[in-house]
């Protein structure tokens, strides 16, 4: 889905054959009847699948068994915690260790792409341990802060400072010069070029960072908790797969997916409100 | 498009506002006997030398001369952002030691802040010195009705045509009711039907707030069309070979093209200019030979 359509799209796409009555087509653009369409097959598909047992319910089970299994969490809980409870567990991890990853890497991010010097210093740290898979940190970082909440913001602390940090400072590198010649010459002191000029160029190229780093966070976050922890979505489901409980699994993983869906759907909102100027 | 929409929003002759009107006798530039050079030892070159320039309050001055000769140099001077190597910068007898508010800068793009409605585009100058929201964004709606577009001041500067975002450039810089106006090539990136609107359009500006103006281009009939005097530059060294007083009375027309006095000077500019670019012709391939 992208946000702004340019004159050419439009075009493009008013050209394309219509396949539909005009009444249906104004219902259901076609990209939506599309997608529409996908999904509904694929449940079509797991429903018989599972209704004439073409695959061993233990593993497969009917969307029915699903339903029943997200309102028996959603009501009486798993393993001690409400469905809700396993939700906001894991939401405070991954929010709490962004928000701070952005307090901290924005920032960062921004005085590194204007100083050489501060680049020079920060960039090696965060080019060592970028590479590294987050788990292999966290077998370290679990080492020293145990399996309690403390060690998981601190995983997924690390994890979104690289995507927020690196694109923070190209943003900030590569402002254009013309702007900052016009606001000098229009009488702007450094605070105020900063304030007026830096920050907001340099907002569309941090919202692209922040936006990749909260969905690479999110999935840290899920084997984060796989690894370590006594709530949380993540653990649910790894839980419950040890008891072979395939419903519980897979209404985890659609817990998780639409969760991860209502966060990039609201970091799409915030970068509309960041940055409106982008979407006229 | 972009004719078109310039053609009808044209600001219309007002009357002069006058608390539009700069002070009297404010706006002199004196340039003298200045040098600029670029780069550091060895690769070390002198764009500028011994240049001079006197230009009385409220005056409109127009540069031509061949590409590369260091007319952005001598601009870009003037705007505080090119240090001189030697001789003197003023305006009303105050030495330029940096960018600031008192000299405005229009460029050949118009370098609006995407991310500020036009109205907050204005506004910048006046918000950086009084630190007013209000105060800025009043004086700012001022401007706006000079150059014809308070129509559009919620829009963002990707909304516009190229011509209204070059006369809300204008706009921006007069905003902070400068000493001296520097524009460099403003109407170059523009179509003819377009450009001939901005001319018109800026002397209309011009006629009511009678700022000092400095005017880089590289057409003979637009510097014509616009200055009191037209100044010639010769490259390497950059330097004034013909300083052209233009008498032609005011208010101009388009029809002032095809006069006599009109003419005459074209004539002039027109033999400097060709004889300076085929002296720069010469000495770039002379550069390339030796090399
Ligand atoms: N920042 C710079 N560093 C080094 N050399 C420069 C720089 N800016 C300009 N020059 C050189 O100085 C000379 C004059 O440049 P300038 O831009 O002032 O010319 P100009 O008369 O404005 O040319 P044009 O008509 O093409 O805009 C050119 O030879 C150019 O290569
Ligand atoms: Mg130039």
């Amino acid at each position: 889905m992208t946000a702004v359509e340019t004159a050419s799209e439009r075009a493009q796409r008013a050209a394309r054959p219509k396949l539909l009555p005009a009444r249906l087509r104004a219902a259901l653009p076609r990209t939506r009847l599309l997608t529409t369409l996908t999904a509904a097959s694929l449940f079509a598909l797991w429903w018989l699948a599972a209704h004439y047992a073409w695959v061993n319910p233990l593993f497969l089970p009917s969307p029915k068994a699903v339903w029943d299994a997200f309102v028996r969490t959603a009501t009486v809980g798993y393993q001690g915690s409400l469905l809700h409870e396993h939700l906001i567990a894991s939401l405070y991890r991954v929010l709490a260790g962004y928000a701070l990853a952005c307090l901290v890497g924005i920032p960062l991010g921004i005085v590194m792409g204007l100083s050489r010097d501060v680049k020079a210093v920060f960039d090696p740290v965060i080019e060592f341990y970028r590479p590294l898979p987050p788990l292999a940190l966290y077998t370290l970082i679990v080492m020293w802060l145990g399996i309690g909440d403390a060690s998981k913001v601190a995983i997924l602390f690390l994890a979104a400072l690289p995507p927020l940090t690196i694109s923070s400072m190209h943003a900030a590198a590569s402002v254009d010069p013309r702007y900052v010649k016009a606001a000098k010459s229009l009488g702007a002191n450094s605070r105020q070029l900063f304030r007026h000029v830096f920050l907001p160029a340099c907002m569309p190229g941090i919202c692209t960072g922040m936006r990749i780093s909260l969905g690479f966070t999110y999935t840290v976050l899920v084997a984060a908790e796989i690894v370590a922890a006594t709530a949380g979505l993540g653990w649910m489901i790894w839980d419950a797969s040890k008891f072979l409980l395939g419903d519980i699994v897979i209404m985890g993983l659609f817990v998780l997916a639409f969760t991860g869906m209502a966060l990039d759907f609201l970091i799409r909102l915030a970068e509309r409100a960041l940055t409106p100027w982008r979407f006229r | 498009m972009s004719a078109g929409r310039d053609a009808m929003s044209m600001p219309p002759p007002l009357p002069v506002p006058t608390h539009l009107a700069p002070t009297p006798g404010r706006g002199r530039l004196q340039l003298k006997d200045i040098s600029i050079a670029y780069g550091e030892g060895a690769a070390r070159r002198t764009v500028v030398e011994r240049f001079d320039l006197d230009v009385e309050p409220g005056e409109f001055v127009c540069v031509l001369g061949p590409s590369g000769c260091g007319k952005s140099t001598v601009l870009n001077a003037v705007a505080g952002f090119v240090p001189a190597a030697r001789g003197l910068l003023e305006v009303d007898g105050e030495t330029i030691q940096g960018p600031g508010a008192d000299r405005g800068m229009v460029f050949q793009q118009a370098t609006l802040f995407p991310w500020k409605s036009v109205l907050e585009n204005v506004a910048f100058g006046p918000l950086m010195s009084t630190g007013s929201t209000s105060t800025a964004e009043q004086r700012a709606r001022t401007f706006l009705s000079l150059v014809g577009l308070a129509a559009f001041e919620k829009h963002y500067p990707s909304e516009l045509s190229g011509g209204m975002q070059q006369r809300v450039g204008i706009a921006r810089a007069l905003a902070n009711y400068p000493r001296v106006l520097l524009m460099d090539e403003p109407f170059g990136a523009l179509d003819a039907q377009t450009r001939a609107m901005m001319q018109e359009a800026l002397l209309n500006i011009w006629a009511e707030f009678r700022t000092t103006v400095l005017f880089i281009t590289h057409d003979i009939e637009e510097a014509i069309f616009l200055g009191d005097r037209v100044v010639v530059m010769s490259a390497n060294p950059g330097r004034i070979v013909a300083d052209i007083r233009v008498d032609i009375p005011r208010p101009r027309t388009p029809e002032v093209q095809f006069s006599e006095t009109f003419l005459a000077i074209k004539r002039e500019c027109f033999a400097h200019i060709r004889s300076e670019t085929l002296k720069a012709f010469a000495h770039q391939q002379n550069a390339t030979a030796l090399s």
